[in-house]
């Protein structure tokens, strides 16, 4: 059984905003499950004493002092916005959804 | 939907239980952002405090700030919370403009502190209310919707993005389900947020500025019959105030109970408060809710706190502001009111640093709660930041209470402090404002008086003593106000030869 159903790769195009085509459903899920089929080996192999890794590097508290950096210009910021005003990034409005 | 009839609140609160909870964001205070040294100085130019890291540019890494993780725990410890010993950050991942990365840095499954409780004081009576997690994460940027007439999302074309906010630290504490509280509901609310931001302006890691967005209030309330089981909540979001607090709660009470009343249900939503006209109208529905997909941030490595480093923030922890309150106020002999107006006004500090360098605490209290606050008031700004500070105020006070100054003539006094021209006593003496305490002076003053207004003067001599006023006013005019009033008279019935 696949691991992943079209449906479910529909729906998390939709919470992405990404514009799939019917095409590109069969495309992605086709890819998707060969991935996720393959973590799933992994979870297969790994027994009760080996907890779940979710960093590759074993530290903690790596932390910076509160001291200010410097930021980028006005100008260095908004350089790679698709588009904009004077000082803002310009977007179009997202539909009915007021966070 | 058709109009129901809405009981009153005494009605509602006598055939249905409320049960509260509520979320409250704190802006936390630090120099930099939560994950990069950009500024978080408020009212700074669009898009001037930004850098690839809360721009969530490509290849940009963050890196935990350690006073944001300090003061998340302070505020845990002060919250009387337990402290992680390992915990992670997580993303929140959900498509919209406010967050450039399209997700939001913040905690999941394990906060950094959790299970603590908050007592308020209603009525004499102590109400637990108990904190199920206080986390870390990260403010969203600022949009602004245009093309439509309203400023709102509603009509609006385009939105425009600012991101200076976006990075902050925000820390989100969740209360447990507040029960058993009846027609109380809004009342500890109001209590519970007032308490909690008194705790957090003591720990100094936030101004806790309601008006200002940096505390920041979401109200969830059911309501139940007596006996049954809790009935299905709704999110009250947009509640800027303390009274609002107390507000919002009152009125998702009554329109709950109306509903039920009339057989139907709640429905799990979203709702906005509405300052105008003090009831709450439905925001986003839930049936769109959001699949945030966390998981945890492999940017970000584990928070591990010493358990050595907690308890030092531990034993720092400053007095609990209710305890300190209590013991003020005894010490300054005054009222609740006027000492949780002193709260309120921020000026308990203020106050007692005035007190600590010599002043009484009438004397500090009347400049601080008096011409201070209202001047505050005035321009928008904190108390401790008026221009005035409390070596200056008990200065002056002294200045008063030695007779150099009255106190209308303080007032000009502390205009020029605040105005930056120095010290009370420099200030004095560079406006010429101390009062005439040379007899000498004064007497040909009133000598003066007498000679121009031999009228009044004869008046007196007739033992028409009341006359005597305008002889004073007319001494307090040539000395512009700067002679003690009571003195003048004094001097002016002894040279009249009726004293």
């Amino acid at each position: 059984m696949a691991a992943i159903s079209r449906e479910e790769v529909a729906h998390l195009a939709r919470l992405s905003r990404l514009a799939v085509t019917e095409q590109e459903l069969d495309q992605f899920a086709g890819q998707l499950d060969v991935i996720l089929q393959s973590v799933a080996r992994v979870g297969e192999v790994a027994a009760d004493d080996i907890p779940p890794t979710s960093h590759s590097v074993p530290l903690t508290n790596v932390y910076r002092d509160d001291v200010v950096q410097p930021s980028l210009t006005q100008d260095e910021a908004l350089s790679g916005a698709p588009d904009r005003t004077d000082d803002r990034f310009r977007v179009p409005r997202i539909l009915d959804e007021e966070v | 939907m058709t109009t129901i009839a809405l009981p009153s609140y005494q009605e509602a609160t006598s055939r249905y239980e409320p049960v509260i909870g509520l979320e409250t964001h704190v802006e936390l205070g630090t120099n930099t952002k939560m994950f990069c040294g950009c500024p978080t100085e408020f009212g700074a130019e669009p898009n001037t405090q930004v850098c690839p890291v809360c721009l969530g540019l490509p290849g940009a890494l963050p890196v935990a700030n350690r006073a944001g993780i300090e003061a998340t725990i302070r505020i845990g410890l002060a919250l009387n919370c337990d402290i992680a010993s390992w915990c992670r950050m997580a993303r929140k991942n959900y498509f919209y403009p406010d967050m450039p990365k399209n997700f939001q840095t913040s905690q999941y499954d394990e906060p950094l502190c959790t299970d603590g409780y908050v007592d308020v004081e209603i009525d004499g009576e102590t109400v637990r209310i108990g904190i199920e997690r206080v986390h870390l994460e990260e403010d969203t940027g600022k949009t602004l919707h245009v093309g439509g007439a309203t400023g709102r999302i509603h009509g609006a074309t385009e939105s425009l993005v600012d991101y200076n906010r976006a990075g902050i630290p925000l820390v989100e504490i969740v209360t447990k389900p507040v029960p058993g509280i009846g027609a109380k509901a809004p009342e500890v609310a109001r209590a519970y947020v007032t308490e909690l931001r008194d705790i957090i302006r003591s720990l100094a890691v936030s101004d806790v500025r309601m008006e200002q967005g940096s505390l920041r209030c979401d109200v969830n309330t059911s309501l139940n019959r007596p006996g049954e089981e809790w009935g299905t909540r709704t999110e009250t979001k947009n509640v800027n105030s303390l009274r609002s607090v107390e507000r919002a709660v009152r009125s998702e009470i009554i329109r709950q109970a109306a509903l039920l009343d009339a057989g139907e249900r709640i429905i799990q939503e979203t709702r906005h408060f509405q300052e105008d006209t003090g009831d709450t109208r439905p925001g986003r529905s839930k049936e769109t809710a959001t699949d945030y997909r966390y998981f945890p941030e492999p940017d970000l490595v584990p928070i591990a706190p010493d358990p050595e480093w907690v308890e030092t923030l531990r034993a720092s922890l400053p007095e609990r502001p209710s305890i300190k309150r209590a013991r003020v106020r005894e010490q300054w002999g005054i009222s609740e009111t006027d000492m949780q107006s002193v709260v309120n006004a921020g000026a308990l500090e203020l106050i007692e640093q005035t007190i600590a360098v010599g002043a009484s605490p009438a004397g500090a209290r009347k400049w601080w709660m008096g011409e201070l606050a209202r001047r505050a008031n005035e321009t928008g700004v904190e108390l401790s930041e008026v221009g005035a500070t409390p070596a200056q105020v008990a200065e002056l006070q002294s200045l008063v209470e030695s007779g150099k100054l009255s106190d209308k003539l303080a007032r000009t006094v502390l205009e020029g402090v605040v105005a930056g021209e120095g010290d009370p006593a420099a200030v004095m003496a560079a406006r010429g404002l101390e009062m005439v305490s040379d007899t000498g002076a004064l007497t040909s003053a009133v000598d003066e008086a007498i000679a121009a207004n031999p009228d009044i003067a004869a008046k007196v001599r007739d033992g028409k003593v009341a006359a005597a006023g305008a002889l004073v006013g007319a001494v307090m005019k040539t000395t512009r106000g700067q002679a003690d009033a009571k003195t003048v008279r004094e001097l002016i019935l002894e040279r009249l030869g009726v004293s």
